[in-house]
């Protein structure tokens, strides 16, 4: 792997810039593999290095339909933090927190993680007796949290509308300083590139179109670049994970909406943190290069569509004015959605399922960005040992049938 | 008055109506009609921005909503719009202009220093460094900030006002130009409700920007009688100002009206907007075409202008773009735009063609003007520090052909059809060769036409607009059989030139004799280069959306309109690869930016989730309430008097309550009338309870489930009569379980004979609580017999309450002898006012939320958000006796799952505070023992923590893991302040634990 620094930029900068190579190999499949990872997305690309890093297991492939990183890792606003309610969310996006913490120089890649702090404002009792609780169990689970008055909220963000008299006054709020934003297509980039040194194969282009079982054990992918025999098979297809599940057999209790982003055009700096507003559907940062980025709400219909319903931006923009009069006179240049697949309580499914050898990671709904290097690790160490790690073995598919549900409604951003 | 550029004669600006402005301080005259672009350039002012990334100057380029340089700042304060483009925007007398990202000027910039490091920092940079060491990257990050961002927010809120309309219509026609003209025209005669709407103030589109006739007259007067014409139609709406942003599910499409400064306005810029979702049947794409600009070093000075630029210029706005022209093209277009300067005085020096024989009849009739024509030659340069000074000119084989002095350069690199709508819409686009572009495939609803179909030439345009407009309003079940009078006269295709044949030849990337002279901009906004895309194919980001995301191209506010088309070319040309195999990056609304307090609408202020008001809100205001927010209401929290806190006041109330009589208004509860022969049944499916054998007159607590088996809602439900019943909802959840209920019935359950109304609104309700309420009841007068036997605890009585037709439902929430009397909303305040006259002799106080919710919790009621929060079973809060054994019900299954039985599930307790007068915050965590270690296991929260005032002492109710195998357990509760505060379990009930106040 070229290694990426300061030193090497000047020294072929001299040369106008001519020296590098691919961040990846253009692998073309092979036909056999003891681990294949549908999907090369984020969390399958985090999985695939780890697996390779830390489990010495490299005749891997990470097969992508399209181009890498184009579903919800590249589709997200971007929002890193850990403040989560319960434990074992609590655990394993703090885990995930502090492998982003050290994610750039882990992978030699600049993924600008930003600790810019999240901030969650609360308006009314009901909130705050809801913040209240998740500051006083993030504390005692090693989270730093932060309770905030209304007047440090002012300081802090000054152009909130904090006026007693706003539609949605802000009683107070939450503030996880280590919370932030990443650049969400160089996490991609970065582990793709790392992974590849380490001997994966990462191969674009190749859909999978049926997965083949022997003996109640999965056996080979058949894809439209041909049939590849795995000895396991990680599943990490966000937005597609019902689909690819049915090829096996599997109905996961998962469903899928659209949800939509937008930016805004550039401006200079406005707002360091990030706002979140749950009761309100409003998530806001701004980016490194000015841009406001925004998040809706979820729609409500279940639909693979990539254009979600524009009363949706229009009620989030009403909120988000309503927040941030100044905001007003500032314009929306860009607009999409992606696909989440939502479980009923809110939160993933990374683990084994009754297909010997076939494992999912999937039903991170909307909040999946955030989990990458930690859902990656832990779904690393799963394939490679057959069983989950304590970090996810409280995120069985099997929790669903014995009703251990980790709700988190409350914690996610967009209501689901 | 200084416009050293603005030509003696022509243009479309109205020269009696003289303007001023300042950019920069500097004062701009122009007329009205200008643009701010066009004033700009008559002026002489040609730098106009910094760039992006490398802060190079930059003038403009296009004369529309293409150009990636002319972003300004307009007004100040408030009224700050940043990042206007002044190639769009109107110039008006006393705007206040300034250019972005330059300090401490335009001219001079220090950041521009950054050239320097041009070499070094080249696309993606940013990932290969600055990683080191990691804590200072939030300094970096800093740096990165700062010199990023383009305009400055508002300093205040929007003093603009935004609407919002809804509208229908047959065809929907994007774009007033020639083909859009015809488009509207056509279906409009055959009968269709159009809507013609376009960005411009004018129409004409193509036809501002030339000397074209068309049906004998200018093409300006033409359109502008055909746009007349229409407009004076009842059928159509003509819709100037306005740009169709985005197309969405089911033809949807969202448009944004630009409302300019009125006269007598203080000079501004903006009067807001007005948003448009129109759901036409059809929609006729005639958004015209985008010219490409063409790669050579420094093709980003100021003074490099699109060739159909300059063309506009001069005849729409008479404003010379330079005093010196060189032209640089691959078709014949640049030719009538070089004759048409040259006839307007400005001298071209030359015309580089790529072509190796230009043998058009332009070409020739340039030649025949003495122009210069150069065949098989490019611009191999661009000279000049902040404006084009002069162009190196040689043959595509390398050899030099000198160095031709000028101050504007004409880019004609072909035309890409606007193809923003059409894909957003979900349409299919084919390469087509003979333009080196792609053009639309015809779709479902979509009929491009005119340039946006790949058409050149105003003959071509109607023809096809013409079309369109036919087939649309065909597609719309109108066809010409039906035509009634058309709106204006004229003939149906009016006559006009068709374009000479365009002779295109591609030139994407400049051969290699050129020599690798940089730098070439792709994309001028966000200053990626060619050797950019060189190093981003190298890198392996192959794919565009790869192309796009490393390098950002295409990502500015102008959205790559110019980019994008050439860089496709590009990358194909770089990869060896066929254009349609490389593809366009996806195209996301908006096509142009729009003020988010536009998509807002009237939605903000008090019109923003307006706030629901109950029929004695206003009392409450006049007696002094506090408030505090409740889903849409705002509730009384407590009614403070004499210089009491709310704390003192509830307390107040509280007492109130437990020793004489108090009065709440929970107007706010949900209630739905569940009506039909089957209400009974369905009350059964959807609550874990009975209700068939349940006696008219009385009433029932009822819970309701999810299908995971979690707590729902819960209310008390009353049966009318036979077959209707009144169920009440917790405030918050009164929509959501309406929409639930309905759900059910309407998908799952469609035999079942049931009706549901909401009433919650209908029927206000009045909380009468106390030993004394009988008394007070029985003084306001009422014909229900109140004694015990007659009217006992859970039933409920139909009769006149002060005169007032009431429903009493002996119902409480406090513990207490209580009547909910549930009055027609109207005649509430009476009621209310009548209740509080007549309980006078007995102590009554109106009491708010916050004593309510002491007494309940006195008496260890939960409360549906607040001691459950989605993961809480009936189990889980000693509810088990509720859930009927004999039926099914909705979550009743969910119950049986193992997880759910488990003895260490949390369970809902009392809690004791060591200290009697310490009240446990609310929310905080419970421990088994005070410990430092991180993780520490939890075993619990407190879900709710007052102090009692009726037992002197702070209560509080928690969840506790196993926590009913455990009573009288000592816990810890984690303050926020990390002390810990001692607490014992107990049973969840404080007060009355017999429930023998209920029965009196």
């Amino acid at each position: 792997m070229q290694r990426y620094s300061l030193p090497h930029l000047i020294r072929r900068g001299l040369r106008g810039q001519r020296g590098w190579t691919r961040a990846w190999r253009k692998a073309a499949p092979k036909p056999s593999y003891d681990v294949v990872i549908v999907g090369g997305g984020g969390h399958g690309l985090a999985t695939a290095y780890y697996l390779a890093k830390l489990h010495g297991v490299r005749n891997v492939a990470v097969l992508e339909r399209g181009w890498l990183g184009g579903g919800n890792v590249g589709r997200n606003t971007a929002i890193v933090r850990s403040n989560y309610l319960w434990d074992a969310s609590a655990h394993i996006y703090e885990f995930s927190l502090q492998l982003w913490e050290g994610l750039s120089r882990e992978l030699n890649y600049n993924v600008m993680f930003s600790q810019r702090g999240v901030l969650n404002l609360g308006h009314s009792a009901h909130d705050m007796h809801g913040l209240a609780r998740r500051v006083g169990a993030n504390k005692l689970n090693g989270i730093d949290a932060e309770l905030l008055s209304t007047e440090q909220i002012a300081r802090l963000v000054p152009i909130l509308d904090t006026s007693a008299a706003a539609r949605y006054p802000i009683l107070g709020g939450t503030l996880q300083r280590r919370g932030g934003v990443a650049r969400h297509d160089a996490v991609a980039w970065g582990y793709a590139r790392a992974a590849d040194a380490l001997g994966v194969d990462i191969v674009e282009g190749c859909e999978v179109t049926g997965i083949r079982a022997a003996a109640g054990r999965v056996a080979a992918l058949e894809t439209t670049r041909g049939e590849i025999r795995a000895g396991k098979v990680g599943l990490v297809v966000a937005g597609n994970a019902s689909v690819l599940a049915a090829m096996a057999g599997l109905r996961l209790p998962i469903q899928s909406h659209p949800l939509q982003a937008l930016v805004t055009e550039p401006l200079k700096p406005v707002l360091d943190p990030v706002v979140m507003s749950s009761a309100v559907h409003v998530y806001v940062s701004q980016t490194d290069r000015g841009e406001l980025v925004l998040g809706a709400g979820i729609d409500a219909p279940t639909s693979y569509d990539l254009r979600g319903s524009f009363r949706v931006i229009e009620h989030t923009l009403a909120a988000t004015v309503e927040l941030f009069p100044i905001f007003s006179r500032v314009r929306m240049l860009r607009q999409w959605a992606g696909t989440v697949d939502v479980c009923p309580d809110a939160s993933p499914i990374i683990g084994p399922t009754p297909m010997e050898g076939l494992f999912v990671n999937c039903g991170w709904g909307t909040g999946g960005f955030k989990a990458t290097p930690g859902s990656g690790w832990v779904f690393a160490h799963t394939l490679a040992h057959g069983q989950p790690h304590p970090l996810n073995a409280p995120f069985g598919l099997d929790r669903f049938a014995a009703g251990a549900l980790i709700d988190e409604h409350g914690a996610a951003a967009v209501a689901h | 008055m200084s416009q050293p550029y603005r030509l003696p004669r022509g243009g479309r600006i109205d020269r009696g109506a003289p303007l001023q402005f300042t950019f920069d301080g500097r004062t701009i005259h122009g007329y009205q009609g200008d643009t701010l672009a066009s004033a700009l350039l008559a002026n002489g002012a040609a730098l106009i921005g910094r760039s992006f990334k490398y802060h190079r100057p930059r003038g403009i380029v296009a004369a529309g909503a293409e150009d990636p340089n002319a972003f300004v700042q307009l007004g100040r304060g408030a009224r700050a719009a940043p990042n206007r483009l002044a190639t769009v925007t109107p110039a008006a007398h006393g705007m206040q202009v300034r250019s972005v990202n330059a300090w401490p000027s335009l001219d001079y910039d220090v950041m521009s220093l950054l050239g320097l490091a041009a070499p070094f920092i080249p696309a993606g940079f940013y990932y290969k460094t600055l990683m080191w060491p990691r804590r200072l990257w939030p300094l970096y990050e800093r740096v990165l900030r700062r010199a990023a961002g383009l305009g400055r927010a508002p300093s205040g809120p929007d003093p603009d006002r935004y609407d919002y309309v809804h509208a229908r219509c047959d065809v929907l026609v994007v774009g007033a130009g020639p083909a859009g003209l015809a488009a509207a025209r056509a279906a409009a005669r055959r009968g269709a409700r159009v809507i013609l709407a376009d960005e411009q103030p004018q129409p004409g589109g193509s036809l501002l920007a030339s000397a074209e006739r068309v049906d004998g007259v200018p093409g300006h007067a033409w359109a502008a009688a055909a746009a007349a014409d229409l407009a004076a139609s009842p059928r159509v709406t003509v819709l100037p100002d306005t740009t169709v942003f985005g197309l969405y599910q089911s033809n949807l499409a969202l448009m944004v009206e630009r409302r300019r400064e009125q006269p007598g306005d203080a000079a501004g810029t903006e009067r807001g907007a007005r948003t448009w979702r129109v759901t036409p049947r059809r929609i006729v794409l005639a958004s015209g075409a985008h010219e490409r600009p063409l790669l050579c070093a420094n093709n980003d000075l100021p003074g490099v202008m699109l060739a159909s630029a300059t063309a506009a210029y001069l005849h729409r706005y008479a404003a010379a773009p330079g005093s010196r022209a060189v032209f640089f093209t691959t078709n014949d277009t640049a030719y009538r735009a070089a004759l048409d300067l040259a006839e307007a005085g400005v001298p071209v020096a030359a015309i580089a063609d790529v072509r190796a024989d230009p043998d058009g009849r332009l070409p020739a009739e340039a030649r025949a003007r003495g122009i210069q024509v150069l065949a098989a030659a490019a611009v191999r340069r661009v000279l000049g520090r902040r404006r084009v000074a002069a162009v190196e000119l040689c043959s595509l084989d390398g050899s030099p052909r000198g160095v031709v002095e000028c101050d504007l350069l004409g880019l004609a690199g072909g035309f890409a059809p606007a193809l923003h709508l059409h894909a957003q819409a979900g349409g299919r686009t084919d390469w087509d060769p003979a333009l080196a572009a792609f053009v639309p495939r015809r779709s479902n609803g979509v009929h491009p036409a005119g340039g946006a179909a790949g058409a050149l030439g105003t003959a071509a345009a109607l023809r096809q607009g013409a079309q369109a407009g036919a087939s649309a309003a065909a597609a719309a079940g109108f066809t010409a059989d039906a035509a009634p009078a058309p709106p204006g006269g004229g003939p149906e295709l009016p006559s006009a030139q068709d374009a000479p044949d365009l002779g295109f030849q591609p030139y994407w990337v400049p051969p290699n004799a050129l020599g690798r002279v940089k730098p070439q901009f792709v994309d001028l906004h966000e200053d990626v280069t060619l050797d950019d895309l060189r190093l981003t194919l190298r890198e392996g980001f192959e794919a565009v959306e790869h192309v796009k995301r490393y390098t950002t191209l295409g990502m500015g506010p102008d959205q790559g309109k110019l980019a994008n088309p050439l860089a496709t070319g590009v990358l194909a040309e770089l990869q060896g690869l066929h254009p349609a195999a490389v593809g366009a990056p996806r195209y996301r609304p908006a096509y142009t930016p729009v003020a988010l307090g536009a998509l807002a609408g009237r939605s903000v202020g008090a019109l923003s989730d307006p706030l629901r008001a109950t029929p004695m809100q206003a009392w409450h205001q006049a007696a002094g309430a506090r408030f505090e927010s409740v889903g849409q209401w705002r509730r009384p929290l407590a009614y403070p008097q004499r210089g009491e806190t709310v704390h003192d006041a509830a307390a107040r109330e509280c007492l109130a309550v437990r020793r004489r009589v108090g009065l709440l208004d929970s107007s706010t509860l949900g209630k739905i009338e569940v009506n039909g022969p089957d209400a009974g049944e369905f009350l059964e499916r959807v609550y874990v309870n009975t209700w068939k054998r349940l006696p008219p007159g009385r009433c029932r607590y009822g819970l309701m489930l999810g299908e995971d088996g979690m707590i729902l809602d819960d209310g008390v439900t009353a049966r009318l009569d036979e077959r209707r019943y009144l169920t009440f909802t917790s405030t918050s959840g009164a929509a959501e379980v309406l929409a639930w209920l309905e759900r059910w019935l309407q998908t799952e359950w469609p035999e079942l004979r049931v009706y549901l109304t909401s009433v919650s609104e209908h029927w206000a309700c009045l909380a009468l609580a106390g030993p004394r309420s009988r008394e007070t009841l029985a003084a306001a007068g009422t014909d229900i017999a109140l004694d015990r036997q007659a009217f006992p605890h859970m039933t409920f009585r139909a009769g006149r309450v002060a005169g007032v037709r009431a429903r009493v439902f002996r119902i409480s929430f406090s513990g207490e002898l209580s009547y909910e009397i549930n009055v027609p909303a109207d005649q509430a305040l009476h009621v209310w006012e009548t209740l509080l006259e007549c309980g006078r002799p007995f102590g009554i106080a109106p009491y708010g939320t916050e004593a309510m919710h002491v007494l309940r919790a006195e008496k260890g009621y939960v409360i549906v958000g607040q001691e459950t929060d989605g993961s809480v079973t009936p189990l889980d809060v000693g509810l088990r006796r509720m859930l009927s054994r004999r039926k099914d019900f909705l979550g009743k299954r969910s119950l049986s799952r193992p997880a759910l039985l488990r003895a260490d599930r949390k369970q809902l307790v009392g809690l004791r505070s060591d200290d009697p007068a310490q009240v446990v915050p609310e929310g905080a965590p419970l421990v088994d023992a005070p410990s430092r270690r991180r993780p520490l296991p939890m075993r619990g929260h407190v879900t709710s923590s007052y102090h009692s005032p009726a037992l002197g002492r702070a209560i509080a109710l928690a969840l506790v893991s196993g926590g009913r195998a455990s009573l009288g357990e000592r816990l810890y509760a984690a303050a926020p302040d990390d002390r810990w505060i001692p607490v014992r379990s107990c049973l969840p009930i404080f007060y009355d634990p017999t429930g023998a106040r209920l029965h009196v």
